[in-house]
């Protein structure tokens, strides 16, 4: 764990990304504004791991990219390792591209198919212009040895691969420059159960040994209960809980994280039949046209006129931090 | 107890340019009325292929088929392997139904929800306009999507992915069938809907009295649901058996591997995640013996050289519980016993 009185690696001040959309019709223009992330806060620690999880639409792969400026955010801060790095360009932000990495959840889109394994794994060192020691094929091979590939495969293409092979090629690309920190956005969602299995132990190697600080989204709760030391919930666009991983799963403050733990199914029949489950009520509200007051007040059991007039802040409740006017 | 579903020894092969695809290898299956049959498989098990086959919605031109699939449409038994055309038509929709994975790509964009489910209504009752609107309501009502009559005139754009489900759910069911194959019919929705759509589907099984076959690569689903599970690797059954059974009791080495590679939720001590080596065979050169020994973790355990040599026979003490391992099973209670949830 990372030492708690130092500065964050990153921090998130307030940050918010607005996407303006235009529905040109025939006969009316519509303009809006989808909130994808709407002021979030987060420190995350050197060494740490974070797991982002909420549904799809809730702005975690938005907040993931702005995280890395691969999207400019609207407002708010970031801060990385003391600097502000919000307003910096292209070309300032060259340098830190080769502490900031990212792993896609598609294998199959990620990876240029015309160009050899070889080749995607050493573009970090031509962008960057660094030359490893023993020369760039013989790291890109220590690399993909370090990923579980095998490194005489050098040659092949893409296609060649099964999706948790690309996977690996992808997390080889990722690490080729010793990064500091990696968004993996969803990169076990698109594999089979027992390929998902060698791919979360190889990230959790990986932060073990190379001490690399993940934030790791996802939709999936037990693969994030299972790799992260700290977990942040989303819904639509805001954060409603963050709290310590057994903390977070044992005991979950806000209704919205107690609905999506109780929504998993889990490989276990006799407690699949026995078991009460919170089934919320409808779908995730448009985030173009989100609910006034708690954003969650929709679909909430316990919601009051309080909920639906006053947005909550996130606040500390125990030893977690909750937005909800009446954590459990 | 009369079964309405009978697949017997079903072969399934087809062409491409690398050659032919043994997609299916020698599979049997029943389902009897009002239970749930799940079948568990990673991609390219051949699950999948299962399923069209059974809806008779495979490609009759390429794809060659061998064995039974025995489907009952009230008195009479009907094979769908050999059936003609017309046959197998007039079963699709009224006898045996299915749901697919997508949605989005199910429904026709351009049409309205009532015209399409409309449809599937009029494909059997010819000219039945009036009775067929009353129905599409009555379905979208019953599949809980709220004011029926207004939603039935708009397009499937203006529903969300869990109400899109709904609504393939109604389409489905709009004949009351008998059989309801349900394609990985939660895989694209968030758990929160999925909790919604799968408690549906039980309680219009009770109301209809329907047997689901549930394709899927979820084990927490098949937990969910599922009364006798068969779980397939490469083409082939490798274990067959009640829920319990295959989640308490596993006997086949695969199965043990899968349930042990699922993260669990669990508080205070996270271990490290179990996984089966390697990868998944190619269906085009199988190897000759057990497709899974060279991912096995126990081919120590089998007499020598028995695992590369051929493929075990799906064999049980149990008539009811029977799996594919050349491992005598006696011993391999005792080899798999970490792996039950017990």
């Amino acid at each position: 764990m990372a030492d708690l009185n130092s500065q964050p690696l990153l921090s998130i001040q307030n940050l918010t990304k607005h996407f303006q959309v235009n529905k040109s019709g025939f006969f009316n223009n519509t303009k809006g504004t989808v909130k994808a992330v709407d002021g979030i806060s987060l420190d995350i620690s050197e060494g740490e791991t974070v797991g982002i999880v909420g549904e799809s639409g809730c702005g975690k792969t938005t907040a993931g990219r702005t995280f890395l400026k691969l999207i400019d955010p609207s407002s708010g801060k970031l801060i990385y390792k003391g600097q502000d790095i919000t307003g910096f360009n292209t070309k300032q932000m060259r340098p830190l591209r080769a502490e900031m990495q990212i792993i896609f959840q598609d294998p199959y889109s990620a990876l240029n198919p015309r160009q050899t394994v070889g080749k995607i794994i050493s573009a970090p060192f031509e962008i960057q212009g660094v030359e490893p020691t023993g020369g760039v094929k013989a790291e890109v091979q220590r690399l993909m040895e370090r990923v579980g590939l095998n490194p005489e495969h050098f040659n092949r293409y893409p296609h060649e691969f099964s999706g948790g092979q690309r996977q690996r090629i992808g997390i080889a690309r990722a690490i080729a420059l010793k990064p500091k920190f990696i968004v993996a956005d969803e990169p076990v969602s698109a594999l089979d159960v027992s390929i998902q299995a060698q791919v979360i132990n190889l990230l959790e190697d990986l932060k073990r040994e190379d001490g690399i600080t993940i934030a790791f989204i996802a939709h999936d709760l037990s693969v994030v209960q299972h790799i992260s030391d700290r977990v942040v919930v989303m819904y639509l666009g805001k954060i409603m809980e963050v709290a310590a991983t057994d903390d977070l799963y044992g005991s979950p403050r806000h209704p919205y994280t107690k609905a999506l733990l109780s929504a998993v199914p889990q490989a276990n029949p006799r407690v699949e039949r026995t078991r009460e489950r919170i089934i919320l009520s409808g779908d995730l509200p448009s985030p173009m046209n989100p609910p006034s007051g708690c954003v969650f007040s929709t679909r909430c059991w316990k919601a009051t006129d309080k909920c639906r007039t006053e947005a909550p802040e996130l606040l500390q409740v125990g030893g977690s931090k909750v937005a909800c006017h009446f954590p459990e | 107890m009369a079964n309405i579903l009978d697949i017997e020894n079903l072969r399934v092969t087809f062409p491409t340019d690398d050659g032919e695809v043994h997609a299916v290898d020698n599979l049997s299956l029943s389902l009897s009325a009002g239970e749930t049959v799940a079948i568990v498989g990673e991609s390219g098990s051949g699950k999948t292929v299962t399923s069209l086959s059974v809806m008779g919605l495979h490609n009759p031109n390429s794809t060659s088929l061998s064995g039974h699939i025995k489907v009952r449409d009230g008195e009479k038994i009907v094979d769908v392997v050999s059936a003609s055309r017309e046959e197998v038509r007039s079963l699709r929709g009224r006898v045996v139904s299915m749901i697919f994975q997508d949605p989005m790509s199910s429904l026709h964009p351009y049409y309205k929800i009532g015209n399409q489910l409309g449809e599937a209504y009029l494909v059997h009752n010819k000219g039945k306009k009036a009775e067929a609107k009353k129905r599409v309501v009555e379905m979208l009502d019953l599949v809980g999507i709220p004011e029926p009559a207004k939603r039935a005139g708009e397009f499937p754009h203006q529903f969300s992915g869990g109400m899109r489900q709904r609504v393939m759910i109604a389409m489905a069911l709009m004949n009351t069938p008998k059989i309801l194959i349900a394609d990985e019919p939660t895989t694209a929705l968030d758990v929160t809907v999925q909790a919604q759509i799968l408690t549906l589907l039980k309680d219009l099984q009770k109301e209809f009295h329907m047997g689901i076959l549930l394709i899927t690569h979820d084990l927490g689903v098949v937990a969910q649901v599922a009364d006798r599970v068969s779980v397939m690797y490469a083409g082939n059954i490798v274990e067959r058996g009640s829920a319990d059974d295959i989640f308490y009791r596993p006997m086949a080495p695969y199965t043990v591997g899968l349930l042990n590679s699922v993260p669990k939720i669990t508080i205070g001590k996270r271990e490290r995640l179990p996984s089966i080596q390697g990868q998944p065979p190619s269906l085009i050169n199988l190897p000759s013996g057990c497709a899974f020994a060279p991912r096995c973790d126990y081919k120590a355990s089998a007499p020598a050289g028995a695992c590369d040599a051929s493929l075990p026979l799906l064999t049980g003490l149990n008539e009811n519980h029977v799996s594919r391992c050349h491992i005598a099973e006696a011993n391999r209670a005792t080899l798999f016993a970490h792996a039950g949830r017990e």
